[in-house]
C-alpha cells in the first residue's frame, strides 16, 4: 500500500534468498513471505534448526525501536506478550543496509479468521487472554497502540491469543506512534491519542465490533451515537453491549476491569436447575457487574458477596478448565 | 544537545509545477536554513505522472524531508506518518552529529553494533515526544485539487490530534496557492491547534496556476521573520534537560 521503492525490492525476496547478518554472522533462508506493511516486511525463515519469522526494513531506527519493546517484554516473566526475541542484526547486500530483527514464528490465523473458522463463542474466551495480557502490558507501562486483528494472531492448541507487531507500542502518557484509523479513537472522535489504558480498551471494543462487520464501516457522524448505533443492528453483538460501550466511553481504568465484565457476560444466564429466583439474581448480577466501575452505585451487602463469591467461583473454574 | 525547534514544511499537492521558480532549488533551499520540507502527492482516481512523481521525490529528496503518493482516502494516516517520520529522521540525524563528536568521524547509529543502538533511539524516541515542532503547510489549491481539499482539512485536523497528543507544543501554519491575487496566500497564522481552519477551508477558491517553487520560498522566508525571545529561553531549558538525557 505505502511503500517506497527499497522497501518494494524488500518485499521481492525469492524463497532460498539467505540474509547473512553482518554482525553476530547468523544465516537465515527465506521460505516464504508472513506478510509486509508499513515498517517493513516479514519473513518466515530458517535457521540452522528451525523456522522463524524475520523483519526487514530499510528504516534501521524503526527495526530498533520494536527491539527495543521487545526486549522489554522479555523482561516480564512468564508472559506472552509479543514474541520472543532471538536475534537483531543488519544485512549488507549489493551496497545497501537493511536492519532485521528474528523472533518467534507465531503460526497460526488472525482473530477475525479464527472466529469465522471456529465459531463466535471463542470470541470470549480469546478476549479474557487478550485482556489479561494488557493487564500486564499497562502495569509495565506500557500501551499497545496498534491493536487490530491483523496484529491479534491465534496460536494453539492450546488455543492462546497472541499480539505481534509491537510498531504502535507506545510508553505511557506519551503521542500513540502508530494506530490504524478503524480502532483509533481519535479518529472516531472519541478522544485524544494520548497512550493510556482506555486507549487500548477502545481497540478492544472496535475488534468486538469487527467481528460482526468483517469489512469495517466508515466514520459518518462518528462518536458513541454511531458506533453503538452499529452495534444494536447486529443481535450477535448483544451479549457484549454494554461492555462495548463502556469500553468505547472510556468507562474501564484497566483491561482487569473488563476483562471480569467479559467473564461475567460468558456465564450462562438460564440453567434448567436454577430457581427462578437465582436466574433473575445472575441476570442482575450480569447487569451489576457490566456498571459496576462506571456509575458506583452502591449495592447491598450481600448482593456484593454474592456477586464476589460468585465471581470468584466462575474464575476458579475457568483457570480449571484451562488447565485442563 | 542541540534541537531546539524542528521546522517542517509540508506540501500537498497533487502534481507538477508550473510557474516560477525550481522547486527543487527552493527545497535546497529550505534544507539549508534548517527547514525540513515534506511532500504528499494526492492521487484520486487518476495516477500522477511520472514528472509530477519525480517532482516530488525530488522535494523531498533535497528538502532532507519524506514523500509519500497515496489515494485521497488514506491522507489523513499518511500525514501523520509522514510528519512523525520525518521528525524522527531529523532527530536521527542531530544525535549522529553528536554522536560523530563523541565517536570521532564519521560513525552514524547504524555503524554502532546493533546492541549499542537502543538507548540511542531511546534518546531519539524521547526528543520525538518533547521537542517543540514548527508545521507550515502549504497546499496547492490548483483547479484539480477543488474536490481533494475537503478530505486534504480532514486530515489536516487528524494531524493535529495525533501531535498535540505530545508534550512538546506545536505550531502549525497554513498556505495555499495559488492565492486570490497572489502566488501564495497565508490562511492561517502561526497556531498551536488546527480547528480554525474548518472555516477557512469552506473559502477557499482554487486556481489555475501552480506555483510550487515560489511558495516554498515565501514559507522559507515566513519561518525566518518570526521572532519569539520567551520560547527559545524555554527552548535553552529543553537542551539542557536533553543534554542530561543522553
Ligand atoms: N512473529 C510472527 N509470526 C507470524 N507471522 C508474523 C509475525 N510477525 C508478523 N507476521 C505477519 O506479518 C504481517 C506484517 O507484520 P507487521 O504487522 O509486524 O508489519 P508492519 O510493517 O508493522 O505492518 P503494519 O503496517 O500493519 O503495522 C502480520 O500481519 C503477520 O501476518
Amino acid at each position: 500500500m505505502m511503500m517506497n521503492n527499497s522497501l518494494k525490492s524488500l518485499s521481492k525476496l525469492s524463497p532460498g534468498t539467505v540474509i547473512h547478518g553482518k554482525w553476530h554472522r547468523n544465516q537465515y533462508t527465506i521460505i516464504k513471505e508472513l506478510g509486509n506493511g508499513a515498517n517493513g516486511v516479514v519473513y518466515l525463515v530458517r535457521d540452522s534448526s528451525r523456522q522463524v519469522a524475520l523483519k526487514i526494513s530499510d528504516n534501521p531506527s524503526s527495526i530498533i525501536s520494536e527491539v527495543n519493546v521487545l526486549k522489554s517484554f522479555t523482561k516480564v516473566q512468564g508472559s506472552a506478550l509479543g514474541p520472543s526475541l532471538f536475534d537483531v542484526d543488519d544485512w549488507e547486500t549489493v551496497g545497501k543496509q537493511f536492519s532485521f530483527y528474528v523472533m518467534e514464528f507465531i503460526k497460526g490465523p488472525n482473530l477475525l479468521t479464527f472466529i469465522q473458522q471456529k465459531g463466535p463463542e471463542w470470541l470470549g474466551v480469546l478476549l479474557l487472554q487478550l485482556l489479561a495480557d494488557l493487564d500486564v502490558l499497562h502495569e509495565k507501562g506500557w500501551v499497545f497502540g496498534d491493536l487490530k486483528p491483523e496484529n491479534l494472531l491465534v496460536n494453539g492448541p492450546p488455543i492462546r491469543v497472541r499480539c505481534i507487531d509491537v510498531g504502535g507500542t507506545t510508553i505511557k502518557g506519551r503521542a500513540i506512534k502508530e494506530f490504524t484509523e478503524f480502532y483509533d479513537r481519535g479518529y472516531w472522535g472519541m478522544g485524544s491519542r494520548k497512550a493510556d489504558e482506555r486507549y487500548d480498551l477502545f481497540a478492544v471494543a472496535m475488534v468486538i465490533i469487527n467481528t460482526a462487520y468483517p469489512g469495517r464501516f466508515n466514520k459518518t457522524t462518528g462518536g458513541i451515537s454511531q458506533l453503538m448505533g452499529m452495534v444494536k443492528q447486529k443481535p450477535e453483538l448483544n451479549l457484549y453491549q454494554s461492555i462495548i460501550k463502556n469500553a468505547l466511553s472510556g468507562n474501564y481504568q484497566t483491561a482487569g476491569e473488563m476483562r471480569r465484565d467479559v467473564l461475567a457476560a460468558l456465564q450462562p444466564r438460564k440453567q434448567k436447575s436454577d430457581a427462578g429466583n437465582q436466574v433473575k439474581s445472575r441476570s442482575q448480577l450480569h447487569r451489576n457487574g457490566a456498571k459496576r466501575n462506571v456509575t458506583k452505585k452502591k449495592g447491598g451487602l450481600f448482593e456484593t458477596a454474592l456477586i464476589i463469591l460468585t465471581l470468584s467461583f466462575l474464575y476458579f473454574f475457568y483457570i480449571y478448565v484451562q488447565i485442563l | 544537545m542541540r534541537t531546539g525547534t524542528l521546522k517542517q514544511i509540508l506540501l500537498i499537492t497533487d502534481g507538477c509545477s508550473n510557474q516560477g521558480e525550481d522547486p527543487i532549488a527552493m527545497a535546497t533551499l529550505a534544507r539549508e536554513q534548517g527547514v525540513t520540507i515534506n511532500v504528499i502527492g494526492v492521487m484520486e482516481q487518476d495516477v500522477i505522472d511520472d514528472q509530477g512523481l519525480k517532482e516530488i521525490e525530488g522535494i523531498a529528496l533535497s528538502g532532507g524531508g519524506v514523500s509519500q503518493v497515496v489515494y485521497s482516502q488514506q491522507l489523513s494516516q499518511t500525514v501523520q506518518m509522514v510528519t512523525r517520520k520525518a521528525m524522527t529522521q531529523t532527530l536521527q540525524g542531530v544525535v549522529n552529529k553528536e554522536l560523530q563528536q563523541i565517536l570521532g568521524g564519521t560513525k552514524k547509529m547504524e555503524d554502532l553494533p546493533p546492541e549499542k543502538r537502543g538507548e540511542i533511539m531511546e534518546v531519539v524516541d524521547e526528543l520525538g515526544e518533547t521537542v517543540e515542532l514548527d508545521v507550515l503547510i502549504l497546499v496547492d489549491t490548483s483547479a484539480s485539487m477543488t474536490h481533494k481539499l475537503p478530505t486534504v482539512k480532514e486530515a489536516l485536523l487528524d494531524l493535529s490530534l495525533s501531535l498535540n497528543a505530545r508534550s512538546g507544543s506545536n505550531r502549525f501554519s497554513v498556505f495555499a496557492f495559488p492565492g486570490k491575487k497572489v502566488e501564495v496566500e497565508k490562511l492561517l497564522d502561526w497556531t498551536p491547534n488546527l480547528e480554525s481552519l474548518t472555516t477557512i477551508f469552506s473559502k477557499l477558491s482554487t486556481g489555475g496556476i501552480t506555483p510550487t517553487g515560489p511558495a516554498i520560498k515565501e514559507a522559507i522566508s515566513y519561518f525566518q521573520q518570526k521572532k519569539r525571545s520567551l520560547r527559545s529561553m524555554l527552548s535553552r531549558d529543553d537542551e539542557q534537560f536533553f543534554e542530561e538525557s543522553i
